[in-house]
């Protein structure tokens, strides 16, 4: 018999989720609203069970396959909260276009669920699982919206280009095994430091792994879908898919790259490097070319990944634990982006033009203050955390002497400071054509408050948080 | 501290509060309560900053007043403040200058009050951040931190091509900005500290010095700004309100070469040295270049602009001929340049406010109709183009006389300044407020209002003062400066 304890999250999610398919059944259109409050529930219990059994050493299960320690610990939690936010940001929104089913919730739980195991997994097969569990839920919700051309050619788009992908990481996977011999990501590591394994196949299993990794964060030139699939999902579904899913990947990509493939630094921070600076090159320089912003966010997105991998491709603790802070950071700054959207949309009216944000200080101030601490909190500019997340992986990429990538990174972040400007340009300096007034749910209202506030609360105050990612990394480090 | 009261972080937080208490005041129903509170607000911040001037020890060359407060562990960022000779008298000048732009902006400003008086508020808390902040991170987000508040003003309540100017505004300096952070975590990558007074005694290569001297280079470059980086400035000042202007020429232009004083120069002396040339001569093509372009100049805001920008090179040859003359003379002039400047563009704006002009030809016999305004014109004229026993003659005096003390070419370079500043600021003058009334609008213009009194009188109280009595100025900066010096001289190869 396994030790339980490290899944038990997972465990009870699963059956949680199992308990809300059955009930949902006996549940009819109006009184919706009980899923929710009972998918919320499941979340919060999770979150509860996660924290109460996190351990601050690494702890093995299930034949070594499972793993649980500190950064498992936060990023799960990481996730939950994000989902419960998001849940509540899109609550009348998917009321008001049909959406509000039992699958929404289910979907999205079970989609939960494969984060988590992504997030714990410590074998290559486990990845895998826990990411076609995300996956295969994210493409069902893209497409839940299924009278809708654009919904469904999006759900087609994302559901043939994340095959590909995990196919592409999947031949890797294998290609690596049998240069190593095993599926552990322990054992992965022991057999490439012992030098025995062939070079060769590693390198190009390593090729592999990495196009499919580029194909799941979205960055350039594996980036095709993220637009498309941005625009066309429900603004609900596109913020479940920017935000938790990233926090999983993080995760994925720290497990196999600093984890199993680290005695291959040399070669996977090269690659790392070109796909790093073609993000935040492409990313910037196409957004400002958006009319939508959905579409701008989704190249944002990609410039965002970039960054990220600026922080991954250090190889250092350092660069690891500014690269979870960029992450954690990123989540939240997209929750609000998308929050704000949602908060905006109404009936027929999905305020997802950069137009439709036309003077808004005039019609809510306090809407555009927030849109305004997000959108600076992107850029990078300070006091806001976005600042920090930028800082810390430029001062982890700096540190191992990647002074040109640095100084292009600063450089495409100058342009993208460009399109977050006019966002603020458009709420702040032109008047309003829309006098509607704004509308929402109180709960949404006040949690996109507190949302756009923590950027600057954490701005000033960013000690806690970065100091929670360095010593997640380091427990997680030191069980390798 | 004082008996170990925070006197420092008050003089940032108090307006930063007061600023937000404005904000909490709601729409435009409330616009009365907004400017009052605003109107507190910035006199206390001037009040709390008294006690720095009387309390400040003359003979001491370090930092006073300092609070040291860990912040970001992570990184070793402290919350670490101080003022020494250096800062301390820009932080007394935007103290002052804040009430006077809630004045200036009392009834222009219609729409948006609340947030118009908050801005410029929360800007002077962080501006006095950035000049007390002894930590290179803490100094780089009220760096950046500045430029939101003035973004959103000219944005909001700029003129008609304002979206252009405030973005144009934005990245120019983000550009500058941007490459300064680089060299800041490459210094803290050497010496694992952000402390600004650490990195003095970093022994750092020529290579590694000039790496550093030029990504300041840039971004205090642009502040300033120097010619060629120098074109953000005229659109922002022409567009932006009133306020907005006084604050930019007052008090944002002396960010940059203050940031000169206090990293480049000691941080890379070396460097300094061997780009000394270099720096002088964008400062003195900005003396002279820029001061003919001002000649030319038909919006009397653009051309107030231009002769910021020229008066600032000067502010850069003093910092750069590395004398006590130079150096006490660039600081006195940038405190003279920020009352008279700001002087400049209320009087354009008192005008602006009356005729929605700022073309000089629309003007022409305004003394006939407003004989007190004229006479204050006339005085900030008169300092602008430096004349003996106001504040402009100091500063440029002992600028030409330690330019004299390096080359007598340099110095003759430098005084041509005299000339064209003359010509430029006498000329605009004459053109509006001389002569016969020159049209039907000027026919109708009234004389200045108490309000408008109150602020031009309190600037021109500074203007003499300082040009009749400049000792204790240059008395409470002279330990500073000649420390800095003293930095400046050593080699760090």
């Amino acid at each position: 018999m396994p030790e339980l304890t490290p899944a038990l999250p997972e465990i009870f999610l699963l059956c949680a989720l199992s308990l809300i398919l059955i009930l949902d059944l006996l549940v009819d259109d109006p009184k919706r609203f009980i899923t929710f409050m009972l998918t919320q529930a499941a979340l919060a219990v999770c979150a509860i069970v996660t924290i109460s059994t996190a351990s601050s050493t690494v702890v093995h299960t299930f034949s070594n396959m499972y793993v649980s320690d500190m950064m498992t610990s936060v990023l799960k939690v990481g996730v939950y909260l994000s989902v419960m936010t998001l849940l509540i940001y899109s609550r009348r929104y998917i009321q008001s276009r049909g959406l509000c089913k039992g699958e929404f919730y289910t979907l999205s739980l079970f989609a939960v669920l494969g984060m988590m195991v992504m997030i714990s997994a410590n074998s290559f097969l486990t990845l895998y699982l826990g990411l076609e569990l995300m996956s295969l839920g994210l493409y069902a919700m893209v497409a839940l919206q299924r009278d809708s051309s654009v919904a469904t050619e999006a759900a087609m788009k994302y559901f043939v280009l994340g095959a590909l992908a995990s196919g592409l990481l999947l031949y890797g996977m294998s290609m690596l095994y049998g240069a190593t011999g095993s599926l552990d990501i322990g054992k992965v590591f022991i057999a490439i430091k012992s030098g025995q394994a062939n070079q060769n196949v590693l390198v190009f299993g390593l090729v592999f792994v990495v196009a499919g990794l580029g194909f799941k964060l979205g960055v350039v030139p594996f980036h095709m879908w993220i637009p498309d699939v941005y625009h066309g999902a429900p603004t609900a579904v596109t913020l479940f898919i920017g935000s938790a899913p990233k926090l999983a990947a993080f995760a994925f990509v720290f497990r196999i790259l600093a984890g199993g493939l680290q005695p291959l630094v040399h070669d996977w921070s090269q690659m790392l490097a070109i796909l790093a600076v073609l993000s935040m090159a492409i990313g910037n320089i196409t957004a400002i070319a958006q009319a939508n912003l959905k579409r701008m966010l989704a190249y944002s997105t990609i410039s965002h990944m970039g960054f990220l991998l600026l922080g991954i491709l250090s190889g250092t603790v350092n660069g690891y634990s500014s690269a979870m802070f960029y992450v954690l950071v990123y989540a939240l700054m997209t929750l609000g982006g998308f929050g704000m959207i949602m908060l905006l949309s109404r009936e027929g009216f999905e305020a997802d033009k950069l137009e439709d944000f036309r003077g808004l200080n005039t019609r809510s101030p306090w809407s555009a203050f927030i849109m305004l601490l997000l959108m600076f909190s992107m850029a990078g500019i300070p006091p806001t955390v976005g600042f920090y997340a930028k800082f810390s992986v430029l001062q982890a990429a700096l540190n191992t002497g990647h002074m040109g990538l640095v100084i292009a990174a600063v450089m495409f972040s100058l342009i993208g400071a460009f399109y977050y400007l006019r966002i603020v340009k458009l709420m702040y300096f032109d008047a309003p054509v829309d006098d509607a007034p704004i509308s929402g749910t109180s709960d949404a209202r006040v949690l996109l408050g507190v949302n756009g506030l923590a950027m600057l609360i954490l701005g000033i105050l960013p000690q806690s948080l970065m100091a929670l990612c360095e010593l997640s990394i380091q427990s997680s480090v030191a069980g390798f | 501290m004082i008996f170990g009261f925070p006197l420092l972080s008050l003089v940032i937080w108090l307006p930063i509060a007061a600023g937000l208490a404005v904000l909490a005041t709601g729409g435009d129903r409330n616009a009365n309560l907004a400017r009052i509170i605003a109107l507190i607000g910035s006199i206390l911040g001037l009040l709390v900053a008294i006690p720095l001037y009387t309390g400040f020890n003359a003979l001491l060359p370090g930092m006073q007043f300092t609070e040291m407060q860990p912040w970001v562990e992570r990184f070793h960022v402290n919350y670490h403040l101080g003022v020494d000779g250096i800062s301390l008298w820009l932080v007394l000048l935007n103290c002052f200058t804040t009430p006077l732009v809630v004045i200036a902006g009392w009834k222009v400003i219609e729409k948006k009050v609340a947030q118009y008086m908050a801005a410029f508020l929360i800007m002077s808390g962080i501006v006095n951040g950035v000049f007390m902040a002894l930590d290179a991170l803490l100094f780089y987000v009220f760096w950046e931190a500045m430029l939101i508040p003035m973004f959103i003003i000219i944005g909001v309540w700029g003129g008609p091509n304002r979206v252009y100017a405030a973005i144009k505004f934005f990245l120019y300096t983000l550009l500058g900005s941007l490459l300064m952070l680089v060299a800041l975590i490459y210094l803290y990558n050497l010496s694992g500290s952000f402390n600004i007074l650490d990195y003095y005694k970093l022994p750092l290569t020529l290579n590694a010095q000039i790496f550093i001297f030029i990504a300041f280079f840039v971004a205090f470059a642009v502040k300033v700004p120097m010619w060629p980086v120098h074109t953000w400035l005229p659109d922002a000042h022409v567009e932006a309100p009133t306020g907005g202007s006084v604050v930019l020429a007052a008090i944002m232009l002396k960010v940059g070469a203050y940031g000169f004083l206090r990293f480049s120069l000691p941080i890379a002396p070396d460097a300094s040295h061997a780009l000394s040339g270099f720096m002088i001569t964008l400062s003195l093509v900005a003396v002279v270049y820029i001061g003919l372009v001002a000649l030319v100049q038909s919006d009397m805001k653009k051309l107030i602009a231009y002769s910021s920008i020229s008066h600032m090179g000067f502010v850069t040859l003093g910092i750069f001929i590395f004398n006590s003359f130079g150096m006490e003379g660039a600081l006195i002039q940038m405190i003279s340049h920020g009352l008279v400047s700001g002087a400049m563009f209320l009087c354009v704006g008192v005008l602006y406010d009356r005729m929605h002009s700022r073309q000089i030809s629309d003007y022409g016999g305004v003394a006939n109709k407003m004989p007190m305004f004229a006479a204050f014109f006339m005085l900030f004229s008169m300092a602008n183009s430096g004349l003996p026993g106001t504040s402009g003659f100091a500063g440029e005096f002992m600028v030409i006389l330690g330019a004299m003390k390096a080359s007598f070419w340099l110095a003759f370079a430098a005084a041509t300044t005299l000339v064209f500043g003359a010509a430029y600021t006498l000329w605009m003058f004459k053109r509006v407020v001389f002569g016969a009334v020159s049209n039907a609008h000027v026919a109708e213009l009234l004389d200045i209002t108490p309000r408008e009194f109150l602020f031009l009188a309190l600037l021109a109280v500074g203007v003499l003062g300082m040009g009749i009595y400049p000792l204790p100025l240059s008395e409470l900066m002279h330990a500073s400066v000649s420390d800095l010096l003293m930095h400046v001289a050593k080699t760090k190869l």
